[in-house]
């Protein structure tokens, strides 16, 4: 892989790294699998791209994308909490609700260019940077700030009682917690990380998508797995970083399979395919031991028939 | 107060209702003279801990021991932004911990699911007295321990029990605890109280005399193995 190939899958592992964190937070920490985020990413790339072609400063536009994020994280959160709809279901029905609304903010066009826009990025042009290397800057900056502050909130009272509130909810409520309320402000926070990671994309790559956030949810698992595979530990701070350097070896991972000659079309089932093998490891294993117990008695069977069998024998010469 | 009758007979019932899980058809709940019949369950949590049959439903597992206790020590209060622990609350957490003489109080970076369950009950029951609530509701919490470690957590509660003066509801199936422990004792059959024991006739009270109570009070014949034995 060339120099600048490598650099640009880890500038891209560290702007994906903020949806990362907030899948981490809502599939690790409250054991919500949440599905809005594919259409959450997409809106934080189409709120911030509309905005700064209406010429809005990037940097508000860039912040305004986490609060449309959020809002749509507490809808997933309140149609489970409220309603009791199941988390998957609920977040299903946000991500195909955010598609219309996505292409509302985009203005009914399906693919909305930022060329010749100003972007985040530029902020470091009268410092004599390229823009290659004000990308990995700002990039690394912001994803190391908001691990930090995602690793502050968890150690906090409201972030131990968020944690407490995906591991034992029953245990929350009798010590007094809101769970419900505590599911939805996680989704909310969750949602607003994927957001913000939607509008530095949509910067860094020079347009927002409608189909951008198709699969963003299953890449977030891998790149959580990959980290942990890599960093396991429970220690939140270690977790947490391990799940940034998942994202970044995931892109890393992406761009060598490109490099072997596979289309970029051919991605999504590279991807599902690692999150299942994760997924489905621990039952393998246990096929695995299965299998060979099997073949063991099957050996033993054997061997007992012809004992049997040659007992047999023998008392039929006798 | 020790709660007995048979499987059910609406002891857990009578408890989930009072901690606010289940909602009331009829009737009130006063706790100290406040009608709490409509606050939710985590909305009562300040006045009332509770305390489950199973020893993984009282602590997060994934989270350390210390992190257990910051949790308790917010029961029913707001919490804030601000660390969760603190070597001031670290230390006071060692003190207490100290007082079930289990040496957990080197292990306050432990993951909680690493400790057994006997332990945890522990754990949980040292949980309830952080802060001081002014109502335990304790679901048979030693019935899934083993006989040895069931005593201990026993012998633990009557002792936080009466060292902090903590009003306790005590389910049991164990009609010899249900005497023994605490001051008074009720029996419940098909969800309506109908034995209430307490003072001198509680003091001399056998097991016998409980079964022959109940055969008058209910008018059935005790399914007596049923009691005792699950």
């Amino acid at each position: 892989m060339s120099l600048i190939a490598f650099y640009g899958a880890v500038v891209l592992g560290l702007i994906y790294g903020l949806m990362v964190l907030g899948v981490f937070l809502t599939f690790r920490i409250l054991n919500f699998p949440d599905l809005t985020v594919d259409g959450s990413i997409t809106l934080g790339a189409a709120v911030a791209a509309s905005l700064i072609i209406s010429g809005v400063n990037p940097f508000v536009a860039t912040l305004a994308a986490p609060l449309a994020g959020a809002l749509a994280g507490i809808v997933t959160g309140t149609l489970h909490t409220k309603f009791s709809i199941p988390p998957l279901l609920a977040g299903i029905l946000s991500m195909i609700g955010l598609h219309s609304i996505n292409l509302r903010v985009m203005g009914g066009s399906p693919n909305l260019p930022l060329l010749r826009q100003p972007v985040i990025f530029e902020c470091l042009d009268s410092f004599g940077f390229v823009l290659r290397d004000s990308e990995f800057i700002i990039s690394i900056f912001v994803a190391f700030f908001f691990v930090l502050l995602l690793y502050y909130f968890l150690i906090t009272e409201t972030g131990q009682a968020l944690r407490a509130t995906g591991d034992n909810e029953i245990m929350m409520r009798s010590l007094g917690v809101n769970t419900g309320r505590m599911k939805i402000m996680g989704l909310g926070i969750s949602n607003a990380l994927v957001a913000l990671c939607g509008a530095m994309l949509a910067q860094k790559q020079g347009f927002a998508d409608i189909s951008m956030g198709i699969g963003t949810i299953v890449a977030g698992l891998a790149s959580v797995i990959v980290g942990e595979v890599l960093l396991g530990s429970t220690r939140i701070i270690v977790w947490i970083f391990a799940v940034l350097l998942g994202s970044i070896l995931y892109r890393l991972i992406i761009a060598l399979v490109l490099r072997l000659g596979f289309q970029p079309t051919d991605l999504k089932l590279f991807t599902a395919v690692i999150v299942t093998v994760a997924l489905i490891s621990p039952f393998f294993k246990g096929y695995t031991e299965k299998i060979k117990g099997k073949f063991r008695s099957y050996k033993e069977k054997v061997k007992e028939k012809f004992k049997t069998g040659d007992e047999d024998l023998g008392k039929e010469e006798v | 107060m020790t709660i007995i009758g048979g499987n059910g007979a609406g002891k857990s019932t009578l408890l989930n209702c009072i901690a606010g899980v289940y909602p009331v058809e009829k009737g009130k709940i006063l706790l100290g003279g406040k009608d709490v019949t409509n606050l939710p369950d985590y909305q009562r949590a300040g006045d009332i801990a509770r305390i489950f049959q199973d020893p993984m439903m009282g602590t997060a597992a994934s989270m350390t021991v210390e992190e257990n206790l910051a949790l308790a020590l917010k029961r029913g209060r707001p919490r804030t932004f601000k660390r969760g622990i603190n070597e001031k609350r670290r230390i006071l957490f060692r003190e207490r911990l100290l007082q079930l003489k289990l040496g957990l109080e080197d292990r306050l970076n432990v993951p909680v699911k690493l400790l057994s369950g006997g332990q945890r009950q522990a754990m949980t029951l040292l949980m309830t007295t952080l802060i001081q609530p002014r109502l335990v509701l304790l679901d048979e919490h030693t019935a899934s321990l083993d006989p040895k470690t069931a005593l201990k957590v026993l012998e633990l509660t009557r002792r936080l029990v009466e060292e902090n003066n903590l009003t306790s509801l005590m389910v049991t199936h164990n009609m010899e605890q249900a005497l023994r422990v605490g001051n008074r004792t009720i029996m419940m059959h098909e969800g309506k109280v109908i034995l209430d024991i307490k003072g001198k006739q509680r003091e001399e009270m056998t097991i016998p005399g409980l079964i022959e109570l109940f055969h008058q009070a209910s008018g059935e014949q005790i399914q007596t193995d049923r009691i005792l034995l699950t």
